[in-house]
Parts: C-alpha cells; sequence; structure tokens
C-alpha cells in the first residue's frame, strides 16, 4: 500500500460499531422505532423495541435483559425516560444509556435527564453521522 | 423518466415541503431495504392520520383542553420532524405556541392550515414514489442548500 493509500486509508471514517451492539429502542413513535432500528442496523447493531419507558423496565424485570446499548426517548406517556433511566440504574442495569431529546429541551431540562444516570444524551432525529461516533466513544471509555 | 423522478423530489425540496432529513432517510435505504424510504413515509401519514382524527375530535368538543391537543401536537411534530416533513412541521409548531397562549382562534386557523399542507404533501409524495416505482433505482437528488 502506496503512502497516500496508508493515509487515506487511517483517515476513513469507521462505518460501523467497534463491536457488534444489541440495542434496545424507547420511543412512543412508531416511526422513530422504525428509524433508529434502522440505524442501528446500518451500523452492525441488532435490536428490539419498547413503546414507553415501563414497557423497558418491564423487560429487564426478570433480570435476563442483556443490552449493550439503550436509546431512551425522554418524552413517552406511561413512564416518561428520565424515570426509566433511574429506575434501570436502580436494578442494576449496566448497558449504556443515550437519552434521546428534542431541540425545544432546554439546558436545565437535559441536565436533569442525565442525571437520572444516561451515559449521555442526542437532540432528535438520530442519524449515523451523529450516533455512530458518540457509541464508538462510549465504548472506548 | 429517472431525470423525471429526480426532479419532482428536487422540486419538493425547493418548494419547502422536504427538508434535509428525507435525505437521511434515503441513505438508511440500501438493496436490502429497498422500499424503506416509502414504508416510513406511508407509517408516517397512517399515524398522522389517527393524531389529525384525534385532534379533529378534541376541537369539534368545543372545550379546548390546551394541555391534551399540546401533548397531540407535540406526537405530531416529532414524527414530521422525523421524515422531514418541513411545512407540515412549522405549522405544528404555530399551533403549539398558540396552546400555550391558550389562543383557541389561532388553533382553529393553524389546524386548518396543517391539513392543508399534510394532504398536498401526502399527495406529492405519493406521486412521487408511484413514478420512482415505474421508474426503476432511484438517483439521489442534490442537498439542498
Amino acid at each position: 500500500m502506496s503512502k497516500v493509500e496508508t493515509k487515506m486509508s487511517k483517515q476513513t471514517k469507521p462505518t460501523e460499531t467497534k463491536k457488534k451492539l444489541n440495542v434496545l429502542i424507547v420511543d412512543d413513535d412508531a416511526i422513530n422505532r422504525t428509524l433508529h432500528a434502522r440505524i442501528i442496523n446500518q451500523i452492525g447493531g441488532v435490536s428490539k423495541t419498547a413503546g414507553n419507558g415501563e414497557e423497558a423496565v418491564i423487560l429487564h424485570r426478570d433480570g435476563n435483559a442483556s443490552f449493550d446499548l439503550i436509546l431512551m426517548d425522554k418524552e413517552m406517556p406511561e413512564r416518561d425516560g428520565a424515570s426509566a433511566t433511574k429506575k434501570l440504574r436502580e436494578m442494576k442495569v449496566t448497558s449504556m444509556i443515550i437519552g434521546v431529546t428534542t431541540l425545544a429541551d432546554n439546558e436545565e431540562e437535559r441536565a436533569a435527564f442525565m442525571e437520572a444516570g444516561l451515559n449521555h444524551c442526542l437532540a432528535k432525529p438520530l442519524s449515523k453521522e451523529n450516533l455512530l461516533p458518540l457509541i464508538n466513544h462510549l465504548l472506548d471509555a | 423518466m429517472q431525470r423525471q423522478v429526480a426532479l419532482i423530489k428536487q422540486s419538493l425540496f425547493d418548494q419547502g415541503y422536504l427538508d434535509e432529513q428525507f435525505m437521511e432517510l434515503e441513505e438508511l435505504q440500501d438493496d436490502a431495504n429497498p422500499n424503506f424510504v416509502e414504508e416510513v413515509s406511508a407509517l408516517y401519514f397512517k399515524d398522522s392520520a389517527r393524531l389529525i382524527n384525534n385532534i379533529d375530535q378534541a376541537l369539534e368538543r368545543g372545550s379546548f383542553d390546551f394541555n391534551r391537543l399540546d401533548s397531540y401536537m407535540h406526537q405530531f411534530k416529532g414524527s414530521s420532524t422525523s421524515i422531514g416533513a418541513s411545512k407540515v412541521k412549522a405549522e405544528c409548531t404555530k399551533f403549539r405556541e398558540y396552546c400555550r397562549a391558550g389562543n383557541a382562534e389561532g388553533c382553529l386557523r393553524t389546524f386548518h392550515q396543517l391539513k392543508k399542507e399534510h394532504s398536498t404533501l401526502r399527495k406529492k409524495l405519493e406521486h412521487y414514489f408511484q413514478l420512482a416505482r415505474q421508474a426503476g433505482p432511484k438517483e439521489t437528488a442534490r442537498r439542498p442548500k
């Protein structure tokens, strides 16, 4: 490989996560669940979905759920993202949890969501461009 | 015919019906999921029809529960954002502002406009997808500036 080719290959952005991830997508919006599942699929992962925070908690209740990553929407009926995250952490769930907010959420609202036990927050709509580098960064940490 | 399809799609961006998020959807489409964008669009119009019906019923009752209306519109705005439905999203934002101001007349006026934009977008996208299927593998339009 020439020096130019080596340099270019080093600069090539990754297209998949550093390890194959098992992801739980928690969102009350069917379109977001579909989109996020497709993004996860494209970056090499597999996913399961839950329609709200309460469903996410129930999935973990028997102790057999094992997700590498949870994408947790903030505003949901039954149980919102902050409450679900707090509950999962109390249940000793160690999955990476990325909170999914909206651009309308202010700094205080995002900080309160982070306080519930998130690893990070991202504003929707999610994309490969914003999700993949974050996931790989969290995997490195 | 592919050129016609590309021109139709570009016009949807140029006229402000769609924004860059629609391009993000296209990037999620591949040989294994060749109809992903059309499937997501269909899901959006099915879901949003339900929300429009809920809001219609709430408004017809006459007593304006602004919290409930705002909640419906929060959902509507979220899914419109996810698909890149720019004009619909803008009307959702206006509606929510009227909800917060307790302005019933503003809500009614904006909702009427929202339904118009939604219906126009649905027709344009249905036409676009129909032509795209006839034309075969899609071209990708240039990103809007």
